[in-house]
């Protein structure tokens, strides 16, 4: 059984649909990259697993259990962690705030958790006190990201984590993503940089029009030429 | 010296007093719009509710012939805030939140609350009529007086009972709620949430809670600085419907959404207010031999005449939304 | 349009009943004031329906109409005009002059290439020197001016030319508002408004020497025959008050017929679509090359104006100009009461909730003192004692009253009674 597992998911913000049938597999394991056009439904296919907006049809399951229009406050407890792409950080709050905020819906000592963040993400322990807005772009990302993960996820989705960074950052998000991985933590993330994400996939799917085209291992889907081709710039 | 002791006493305590009453009931409005996004209009009538409970609580105690060596209406502000706290709950839960429910935009609830301001005030006025009430007919109100004589003064300082009080209740208010937002995991979910609605939520935080919490702090904190106008001035059904909109310029020169603002901006309001209806003559006159022959003190010099006292607050209001109308003390955080 | 109609005719049937509950002269008098009300809801329908303003400085705009029919048709005062006054008065006009050049001469400083903080200096201190420069000399003025003459008095002309003053005096005050205030967001907008229009009212009840004040201004002439002159003609004193306040009651409603008839138009037309544009999408609007903050401004300002000319027509009506009558309550919330049950967006909508709400707030006074007095005799009945003051508590009746069908009204009919019709476009 799949840690996640989305069937024939339909679904929108009223009005037409924009996911048409999406179908989605991940386990612990796995890194999971959504790729595809402008307007494919990536995003939305994320927002749709963390009940951000309406599903209508098909079925969200999280550890065999539907989930479909769960609220956040319920979701995170379960082990589902997002990092949007915008405004992923308070920035009137110190960084160490920011992760304690991540880890609201516990009710344990997360300590520990906290120093397992900033083990992974030595910056952040540097500038636990400072305000998150006064950070750059990229330290930014890793207080997302540790957000994300104070609450001990079994899977971080994570929107466009790569999106407006340098690309000497973009590279450092993607090796403390697969670090993440290796620590327990499935991930299913949407990337523009379709080629480098995939290049570390073990589960890719591509996305156009609200609907699966090709799904397999990040160095299937590069090495199919169609792929290839059509979504990946020749 | 006399003329510094009047100017501390007619000033300085006043201008605190003021700045004291206006930052209570700011902090409220802005923790409310850092919330929920909008103006809440109902806070002055908030106030003055907090201020009819707690006379009638007083009034059940008295009545129970129960005597304390401090006001009456102060000991039992405790359970008359937490009173105050619930019905807020209350109000947002029947006339706010189907309205947010509904994803109405906020000036919808702008005006929903401008409905609620009238409903509590006319039900004041429906059960205690337009009369005004004191809090001491039947105890003394104390002034406290602090001799001079070691200034070479002759004129002692002077202020009440509640002015003290009220000074105390401010401080212990501001460092609870200092300690709130820094410390407690509520008071920084809250903090998160007005700065970052959409994300607060996906963090998984309960920002149902997040709203109930708000309400209760500013019901009580309206209770208590409706209470404690009243406890220095006296009771009336208008009683702070005439302040809601200096305590509304309050806010927004301290920055809407910022507690600290808000009682920074409370206290500047309040000095503002004292100071330019100060006639400066008093100060001036001890001195006047430096000035020339051919300069003589007016009887009164005034910044602004006194009947305009409250006007010096909206003028300071549009000043600042004109200048900087995300706030003075924007910079700080954000 | 099956909507409106059938709603108009149960305001009328409501109308008749309260008619034959109360009395043809208490009809008429609650006519005209809800017409009069009727156009200021129609000047708020303009500025929040059309154009998406949030004034909430309703009762500064009333007041001001209600001074400038007072000044204008107020009979002469000889006193004032025989005195020193006019000639202090005109010092500090000067001053006053002086004053607003210096601080447009500070605030042009960047041309000479004084720029920054020095300019910023420079504009605080030229508002400092006029400031003091007017005040040395309106404050001699007025002191002169209440100490012989009470008060400056008026000009004693035609109460209609006070109306028409009314509008445009309301309009200058809505142009320097709009001006300041205009660019600001909404909720902040309705809070600069509200205390602008307590500016004006503390401006207006402190300035004995122009307004009387507190004292209060009485009696102001009707442009219709009073019901005194009509008892001179051989009415008898009942129907005078009656055909006195009908006379009166036309002249307003002329106005406003005519005022409904000249919005149609607009709004159809061009102008209206553009209006509407704005207020929907106003980055849009303004990317398409709209000068959005001009036609907010025209909007502001043309719904100030029927504000001023129906604050104008009640002191008219009423014959007293008294500062302290003017509450946020009776001249700011009522009105927005009225335009929300009506619809905002609504021309109908507005007139409609105008009269509705007028006569639920007139009449829940006497409702409430029946409902009082029948509570009062129960408990006095069993025992508990009459309930005191009913008189007093069932006028504050109405203030809840207008609470709960504000907060009613949002709850389950949001749009209005008569909601805007969305007219497609192309």
């Amino acid at each position: 059984m799949a840690l996640l597992s989305l069937e024939k998911v339909v679904g929108g913000y009223g009005g037409a649909p924009i996911l048409n049938g999406v179908d989605i597999a991940i386990e612990r394991s796995d890194i999971g990259v959504i790729v595809g056009p402008n307007g494919a439904g990536k995003s939305t296919t994320l927002k749709a697993i963390f009940g951000l907006l309406k599903v209508t049809g098909g079925a969200i399951l999280f550890e065999g259990e539907e989930i479909a229009n769960s609220l956040p406050d319920k979701l995170v407890p379960r082990g589902l962690s997002f990092v949007p792409q915008e405004k992923n950080v308070f920035t009137s709050l110190s960084v160490e705030e920011n992760l304690e905020m991540g880890a609201f819906t516990r009710r344990d000592d997360f300590r520990p958790t906290r120093d397992w963040v900033y083990s992974m993400f030595p910056v952040l322990a540097e500038k636990r006190r400072q305000a998150a807005g006064e950070l750059s772009g990229g330290q930014r990302q890793m207080v997302a990201m540790g957000r994300a993960l104070m609450s001990q996820p079994k899977l971080l989705m994570l929107d466009e984590p790569s999106a407006g960074l340098s690309p000497r950052y973009v590279i450092e998000i993607f090796e403390q993503i697969v670090k993440v991985n290796a620590e327990g933590v499935g991930i299913l993330m949407v990337e523009q940089n379709a080629r480098q994400a995939l290049a570390f996939a073990t589960r890719g799917f591509v996305l156009a029009g609200g609907q699966n085209r090709f799904t397999g291992t990040g160095p299937e889907l590069i090495a199919d030429p169609e792929v290839a081709k059509s979504f990946l710039g020749g | 010296m006399n003329e510094l002791i009047f100017f501390f006493n007619n000033v300085i305590v006043s201008g605190a007093v003021l700045g004291c009453v206006y930052a209570l009931g700011a902090v409220g409005i802005t923790l409310i719009f850092g919330i929920l996004r909008f103006a809440h209009f109902a806070h002055g009538d908030m106030m003055t509710m907090g201020g009819f409970i707690t006379f009638v609580l007083a009034g059940l105690v008295t009545a129970a012939g129960i005597a304390f060596p401090l006001p009456t209406g102060f000991v039992v502000l405790p359970v008359a805030m937490v009173l105050a706290a619930l019905i807020a709950l209350g109000l947002d839960k029947a006339f706010y939140a189907p309205l947010r429910l509904r994803g109405a935009k906020p000036v919808t609830l702008l005006i929903a609350s401008i409905g609620v301001t009238l409903m509590i005030q006319g039900l004041i006025r429906l059960i205690f009529g337009t009369g005004t009430y004191t809090f001491f007919a039947e105890e003394p109100k104390r002034l406290i007086r602090i001799d001079t004589e070691w200034l070479g003064a002759t004129r002692p300082i002077a202020m009440t009972e509640p002015h003290v009080l009220l000074f105390i209740v401010t401080l212990v208010s501001v460092v609870a709620l200092h300690y709130f937002l820094t410390r407690s995991r509520l008071g920084k979910a809250m903090r998160a949430m007005a700065d970052n609605p959409d994300l607060a939520q996906v963090s998984g935080i309960n920002t149902q809670l997040v709203v109930r919490v708000t309400w209760l702090i500013a019901g009580s904190l309206a209770c208590a600085a409706g209470t404690m106008l009243a406890l220095d001035v006296t009771l009336k059904p208008d009683l702070a419907f005439n302040i809601v909109l200096p305590i509304f310029a309050a806010a927004i020169v301290g920055g809407l959404g910022h507690a600290y603002g808000a009682i920074a901006g409370g206290f500047l309001l309040g000095f503002a207010e004292t100071l330019s209806v100060f006639n400066w003559t008093v100060l001036l006159r001890p001195i006047s031999g430096i000035f020339p022959e051919w300069v003589s003190l007016p009887g009164n010099l005034s910044i602004v005449p006194t009947e305009y006292k409250l006007s010096v607050a909206f003028v300071i209001l549009v000043i600042t939304l004109l200048v900087r109308p995300t706030g003075i003390f924007k910079g700080a955080s954000s | 349009m099956k909507r409106s109609l059938l709603l108009f005719a149960g305001l009328f049937v409501l109308v008749i009943l309260v008619g034959l509950a109360t009395g043809a002269p208490f009809t008429s008098r609650l006519l005209v004031e809800a017409a009069a009300y009727a156009l200021i809801a129609l000047g708020l329908n303009i500025q929040w329906g059309y154009g998406g303003l949030f004034n909430f400085g309703i009762l500064g705009f009333i007041m001001v109409g209600g001074f400038a029919t007072m000044f204008v048709s107020y009979p002469v005062n000889a006193a004032f005009w025989g005195s020193d006054g006019p000639m202090m008065l005109g010092r500090a006009l000067l001053a006053f002059g002086a004053g607003a050049l210096l601080v447009i001469g500070a605030r042009r400083l960047d041309r000479f290439g004084i720029t920054g903080k020095l300019r910023t200096t420079a504009i605080v201190l030229a508002w400092i020197f006029a400031y003091i420069l007017y005040r040395s000399q309106i404050d001699p003025a007025a002191a002169y001016i209440e100490s012989t003459a009470g008060f400056v008095g008026g000009l004693g002309l035609h109460p209609v030319l006070g109306w028409a003053f009314g509008g445009v005096l309301a309009a200058g005050v809505a142009y320097i508002i709009g001006k300041i205030c205009l660019g600001l967001r909404t909720d902040y907008l309705a809070i600069a408004t509200i205390g602008i229009a307590e500016i004006i009212r503390a401006l207006i009840k402190n300035m004995e020497w122009l307004t009387r004040g507190t004292l209060t201004v009485t009696p102001i002439p009707w442009p219709t025959p009073l019901p005194q002159q009509l008892q001179t003609m051989g009415f008898d004193p009942s129907s005078s008050f009656v055909w006195a306040r009908l006379g009166f009651f036309a002249l307003v409603l002329i106005v406003l017929v005519l005022v409904l008839v000249l919005l149609h138009r607009a709004y159809g037309g061009p102008w209206g679509r553009m209006m509407r544009a704005i207020r929907d999408n106003h980055i849009a609007a303004g990317s398409m090359g709209k000068d959005v903050t001009g036609r907010q401004l025209e909007i502001f300002v043309l719904g100030s104006v029927l504000m001023g000319i129906g604050g104008a027509m009640l002191v008219s009506f009423t014959q007293i100009l008294d500062p302290n009558s003017y509450q946020p309550i009776n001249h700011t919330f009522l009105v927005w009461v009225m335009l929300i049950v009506g619809g905002a967006g609504n021309n109908l909508g507005a007139v409609f909730g105008a009269v509705l709400i007028w006569i639920v707030w007139v009449m829940s006074d006497s409702v409430s003192q029946g409902l009082f007095t029948i509570v009062s005799n129960w408990t006095e009945a069993i025992g508990w004692g009459a309930i005191p003051d009913i008189t007093t508590r069932s006028v504050q009746m109405r203030v809840f009253v207008l609470g709960l069908v504000i907060t009613i009204a949002l709850r389950y009919a949001p749009r209005g009674l008569l909601p805007e019709v969305i007219r497609r476009e192309r």
